[in-house]
């Protein structure tokens, strides 16, 4: 079982990280959300230090967006989904495993950019390191509720607005309480504290539920 | 069981004919006796008279939060035990939740004003509801999106009972975290905190809200049952006309 599901990892990161893939475009995304926002505020260094957290965690979350309509609709147009739904593996682990590989090929990046775009905005060592735990704890879930709406949207030609609106009222608690976790670690007498363990409980809560939802999602799509 | 009677479309057109009227007549006469009786009962000791928006807004919550309940238990009906007018119930009520659901958020808006001095704070049960507003935005947009109603029902059902988990969080979010929003001050386990002057008017005002949401809702389900009947009459006269 664990070799089929690292093979259905291994399958998604080389299609994700091939040419057409489209794993980069997040991490420029990021980047660009990242930098519009001094010119909006204006280049106040005091102030962007205050909510940088904030505005990488904006960055992140709609920069995880991308893409997400493609887990598996592209598996459904080039008829491989009917492949895995033969697989002799639970639907969800598999749903599990696409979504693990979509967070590695697009949102590990976003976790891996974070700190540098955070010295962009003066975010201090301390804030810096917060930000990037709280991001490598959220955005897999993010990836994960993704999933749920990819599978919904499965059928659906050029979906991606609709994946956005479906995912992000239910990823405002992770927007909550990830900002939150971070601005506990700086202020906060425990480091992160209890805002980062709701942080940690929401995502697991996530990874549960998204491939459960998503594999049902998908199975009545087909019928 | 009346439910399982119900599963033949004929037969809830013929009830529903009888039921939307009455309801509908049912609820202008309790919204307007609990209006009526609102705006005579005495205003608050510190709210003075803005009290008043209390007989719109805490109706309409109560029809938000319930009417999504329902979108959720019709999901269940949709996707467990496959009942044929469950998905008619939740696309119909998703709309009109949503209604309630906005003109719960806009009188809140108004209220909180004068008492809080801003007409939006992000407080738990404010975030909370307009994340309840977001999600049957989601719905709605989710059911538009695909075409094929069966398939769509399937997918909105899912998504309603994955959104279900904000319900408790919108009822719970004044005691959770620490609120500007009052907390339960109706439905406590020691009665109610409310002087019963004020407490009559809003019950009467609730239930004629309640009256008013079954019959919208019939009303749209019989709309959505005739759409499904002449969108089957459509397809079968094109292909009578292409056999001819």
């Amino acid at each position: 079982m664990s070799a089929a599901l690292a093979a259905i990892l291994k399958r998604d990161l080389k299609l994700a990280l091939r040419a057409g893939g489209g794993a980069g475009i997040g991490m420029i995304f990021f980047l660009a959300v990242v930098v519009i926002v001094p010119f909006a505020v204006g280049p106040d260094l005091p102030l962007l230090k205050r909510i940088g957290a904030a505005v990488l965690w904006i960055g992140a979350l709609l920069a995880s967006l991308l893409g997400l309509e493609r887990i598996f609709a592209a598996d459904h147009e080039d008829g491989s989904l009917d492949l895995l739904f033969l697989a002799p593996l639970p639907l969800a682990l598999t749903a599990a495993a696409k979504a693990f590989a979509h967070w590695i090929a697009t949102g590990l990046p976003l976790v891996v950019m974070a700190p540098i775009l955070g010295l962009m905005l003066g975010i201090d060592a301390r804030s810096l390191a917060a930000v990037t735990a709280t991001l490598l704890v959220g955005t897999p879930a993010v990836t994960f509720i993704g999933l749920l709406a990819g599978a919904l949207a499965v059928t659906l030609p050029r979906s991606g607005l609709l994946v956005a609106v479906l995912v992000l009222p239910l990823a405002i608690p992770l927007l909550i309480f990830g900002v939150a976790a971070t601005d506990a670690a700086v202020t906060g007498e425990i480091p992160l504290g209890a805002p980062f363990r709701l942080l940690c409980a929401i995502s697991l809560f996530f990874f549960v539920l998204g491939p459960i939802a998503a594999a049902a999602a998908l199975r009545y799509a087909r019928e | 069981m009346p439910l399982s009677e119900l599963a033949n479309p004929h037969r809830f057109l013929r009830r529903a004919r009888v039921l939307i009227p009455a309801l509908a007549v049912f609820a202008l006469v309790l919204i307007g006796v609990g209006l009526v009786q609102g705006f005579r009962a005495p205003a608050d000791y510190q709210q003075g008279e803005m009290v008043r928006v209390m007989y719109i807004h805490v109706p309409s919550a109560w029809i938000a939060l319930a009417a999504y309940t329902l979108m959720a238990i019709a999901s269940l009906g949709t996707l467990v035990w496959r009942h044929p007018l469950a998905d008619v119930a939740a696309k119909a009520a998703a709309p009109i939740g949503a209604a309630f659901c906005l003109l719960c958020l806009v009188t809140g808006a108004l209220w909180g004003r004068p008492m809080w001095g801003a007409y939006w704070v992000w407080d738990p049960r404010l975030t909370s509801v307009l994340v309840l507003f977001l999600l049957y935005l989601g719905v709605i947009a989710l059911w538009r999106a695909i075409d094929d109603p069966s398939r769509a029902a399937k997918a909105a059902a899912i998504l309603t009972l994955v959104g279900f988990i904000n319900v408790p969080i919108v009822k719970f979010s004044v005691e959770w975290w620490s609120s500007l929003h009052q907390g339960a001050s109706v439905f406590r386990l020691d009665g109610p905190s409310i002087h019963p002057s004020l407490l009559q008017p809003l019950l009467i005002s609730a239930a004629g809200f309640a009256a008013l949401f079954f019959a919208l809702h019939l009303a749209a389900m019989r709309n959505e049952i005739l759409r499904r009947r002449l969108h089957t009459l459509g397809i079968l006269a094109a292909a009578e006309a292409e056999a001819r």
